[in-house]
């Protein structure tokens, strides 16, 4: 168990290709970090500077009270899990597991110990004689967690591991690796590029996009609090609605559209405006609601049922972008319909019209 | 009209089905006649007159039964011949294997300059093996040779093609540096080849190097390694002949050469067709249990992935 510390660490590639721009964490002990981004974000070569795969440009990185930038990847009591599982293909499964423990000079007793309690935790005990190419993608994957958990390490690793199973196998192994870290207590740092993933597995989500830190917090404060347009389109599903907006006098224009009933509160040039699908509410056509933060009048475009709920895509009569409307699975909206759609005024986010910043 | 049909299995192999029997066997003749041609009617013809003695000009032949076996193997020149082609066999597979690793696990580590060191080291492999024995053959000439003045330096005055250890530590030395990077492309594709993640997941669990290489890299280069070893083990006993007769300048004298060399000098220099038959088809048999050996014991140890 250890505190991982990341001090403005930097990676330059040949080419001067900046990868990760000054990058500063503090993990607690025992924390479960999610580092979420677009592809080519930097958050895989963050966590393989952590590993000690990727050398330290600048800055500096911390396990525990060690400095570990010059230390050898197998002396950083670290553990990982690939996302292609990485098993050794002529080992067995117990040699798998018993490889690092083997080359750290443990005695042949405590080994088997091990292997054995992790093989129960991970429910792959009959499959210790067998070869990683005799199992199934699901298996080689708790294979690939069972290698990282008897080495006990300070700090777990996870790069997208999940990404090479289908859809319901991702959302058991989740569960399971959730479960896992809570009962091992072991400080982890987990990748991923999908948000959902993201939010349900983070003790803090950290959201990078091209290098930098746009935000760190917990998952619902990240989520209701997005701190700028990047993290606002990035995490929820849906994205939230972006609306490019400007300044109208004391109201509020939509940019090559009509007026927005909202008030100008910030008092600048530009926004962008941000409402998340679900806090749109449907409201009788030509009703007055001078309480709402922002009235809209859109056209329905296309209503898409996924089961639980449906999704309603709205355009404004006269341009601009399509917005999407969580709403119950009941609703019944035509193509061409017109609907009056109003949102709280503590639901709607402001955004810098310049560098995207929440407001 | 013939129909194939095309079923993808894996998105790799392709099974074609034929509507008519004959069709795959009439594809299959080209190949067929090829190995009836130039391996089974020649090899039979090998074993025909391996029982018989062959008068020198054609005129006629005796059967003498096992004769030629008898004398060939009772012969002490054989056995000398023998000898030598275990030794410069061993020699040459396990140096030119050995070498060529080293330079390919030196190479994949810095795989930034690894195509024009590849290419460095192709060179040599387009080069004809009488032609590598040339090369050879100048590098340890006895006048202008640079091996032989960089050997006498060191006190050991080579002389090629009078002294025994001598021809043989050049024709071994020769055979052994055309076969090196034939092996280093190999080696070097089949460490390509293995999971970039699998070498750096042994990194975070095995601190040394040297014990990572021979545990996870090696084993996994086993594949490629088991081909090569037979690739070399015949390179060495039967695709040396150029080199050999380049070294030797047609001298053979008493200067050490294999057993493919010694077929070609008894039969085509010697005159003796039966004996030199004799020879061929005991190498015949050498290979059917050498490949038999290998598939057996090593191939059982190999992991395809």
């Amino acid at each position: 168990m250890a505190t991982i510390t990341l001090d403005s660490v930097r990676k330059v590639y040949a080419g001067n290709v900046e990868a990760v721009k000054g990058v500063s964490i503090d993990i607690q002990d025992g924390e479960f970090i999610v580092l979420v981004g677009p592809s080519g974000c930097g958050k895989s070569t963050l966590l393989r500077m952590v590993a000690g795969l990727e050398d330290i440009t600048t800055g500096e990185v911390k396990i525990g009270e060690r400095v570990v930038n010059n230390v050898d990847p197998a002396d950083r009591d670290i553990a990982m899990v690939f996302q292609n599982y990485a098993l050794y293909p002529h080992m067995s499964v117990y040699n798998n597991l018993a490889y690092g423990l083997k080359n750290r000079g443990m005695a042949k007793g405590e080994i088997d110990r091990r292997v054995k309690e992790a093989a129960r935790i991970l429910e792959i005990g009959e499959y210790l004689d067998r070869k990683p190419r005799a199992l199934s993608g699901g298996q080689r994957q708790r294979v690939a967690m069972g290698r990282a958990i008897v080495r006990e390490p300070a700090a777990f690793l996870f790069d997208e591991p999940l990404s090479n199973l289908d859809a319901k196998l991702r959302v058991q192994m989740r569960v399971e690796i959730k479960r896992l870290q809570k009962s091992l207590g072991t400080t982890s740092v987990y990748v991923t590029h999908d948000q959902l993933e993201a939010m349900t597995l983070a003790d803090r989500l950290v959201v990078l996009n091209k290098g930098n830190i746009e935000q760190i917090g917990a998952p619902i404060e990240v989520y209701d609090r997005p701190a700028s347009t990047f993290v606002a389109s990035f995490i929820g599903s849906p994205a939230m609605n972006l609306l490019p907006v400007s300044a109208n006098g004391s109201g509020l224009q939509l940019e090559g559209g009509e007026g927005l009933s909202g008030p100008n509160t910030y008092g600048r040039d530009k926004y962008t405006v941000g409402i998340r699908p679900e806090h749109l509410r449907v409201v009788d056509a030509g009703s007055s609601h001078p309480d709402a933060g922002l009235s809209l009048d859109l056209v329905v475009n296309v209503l898409e049922p996924v089961g639980a709920e449906s999704f309603v895509y709205a355009s404004f009569a006269k341009g601009g972008p399509e917005m999407v409307i969580r709403v119950s699975n009941h609703a019944r909206y035509q193509p061409g319909e017109k609907l009056q759609l109003i949102a709280d005024a503590q639901d709607v986010h402001f955004f810098d019209g310049g560098n995207g910043k929440r407001i | 009209m013939v129909h194939a049909r095309l079923v993808r299995f894996g998105g790799a192999m392709k099974k074609v089905q034929f509507n008519t029997r004959s069709v795959p066997y009439l594809l299959l003749l080209p190949q067929l006649s090829i190995v009836a041609i130039f391996f089974l009617w020649p090899a039979a013809e090998a074993v025909r007159s391996s029982f018989y003695l062959e008068d020198p000009f054609g005129f006629g032949a005796t059967f003498v039964g096992f004769d030629n076996f008898i004398d060939t193997v009772t012969s002490s020149d054989y056995a000398r011949v023998a000898r030598f082609t275990t030794v410069f066999t061993l020699l040459v597979t396990f140096l030119s294997l050995g070498i060529a690793l080293l330079l390919a696990v030196k190479a994949d580590k810095v795989l930034r300059g690894a195509s024009s060191y590849k290419t460095l080291l192709m060179w040599v492999y387009a080069v004809a093996p009488p032609v590598a024995g040339l090369i050879g053959v100048m590098m340890f000439d006895q006048h202008v040779g640079p091996m032989v003045d960089f050997f006498a330096l060191f006190g050991w005055e080579m002389q090629i093609g009078v002294n025994y250890f001598d021809t043989g530590f050049a024709m071994t030395a020769t055979a052994i540096w055309k076969q090196i990077p034939v092996n280093f492309i190999f080696f070097l594709s089949g460490l390509q080849g293995i999971s970039k993640s699998v070498q750096e997941a042994a990194s975070i669990d095995c601190r040394s190097g040297f014990r990572r290489f021979w545990t996870v890299t090696f084993p996994l280069l086993a594949p490629t390694g088991f081909f090569l070893l037979i690739i070399n083990i015949t390179y060495a006993m039967f695709d040396t002949f150029g080199i050999i007769d380049v070294v030797l300048k047609g001298e053979p004298g008493n200067n050490p050469v294999t057993l493919v060399y010694k077929v070609f000098l008894d039969g085509f220099r010697g005159n003796d067709l039966g004996g030199s038959s004799a020879q061929s088809v005991i190498l015949m048999i050498l290979v059917f249990v050498l490949t038999v050996i290998q598939f057996r014991l090593i191939e059982r140890r190999v992991h395809y992935t």
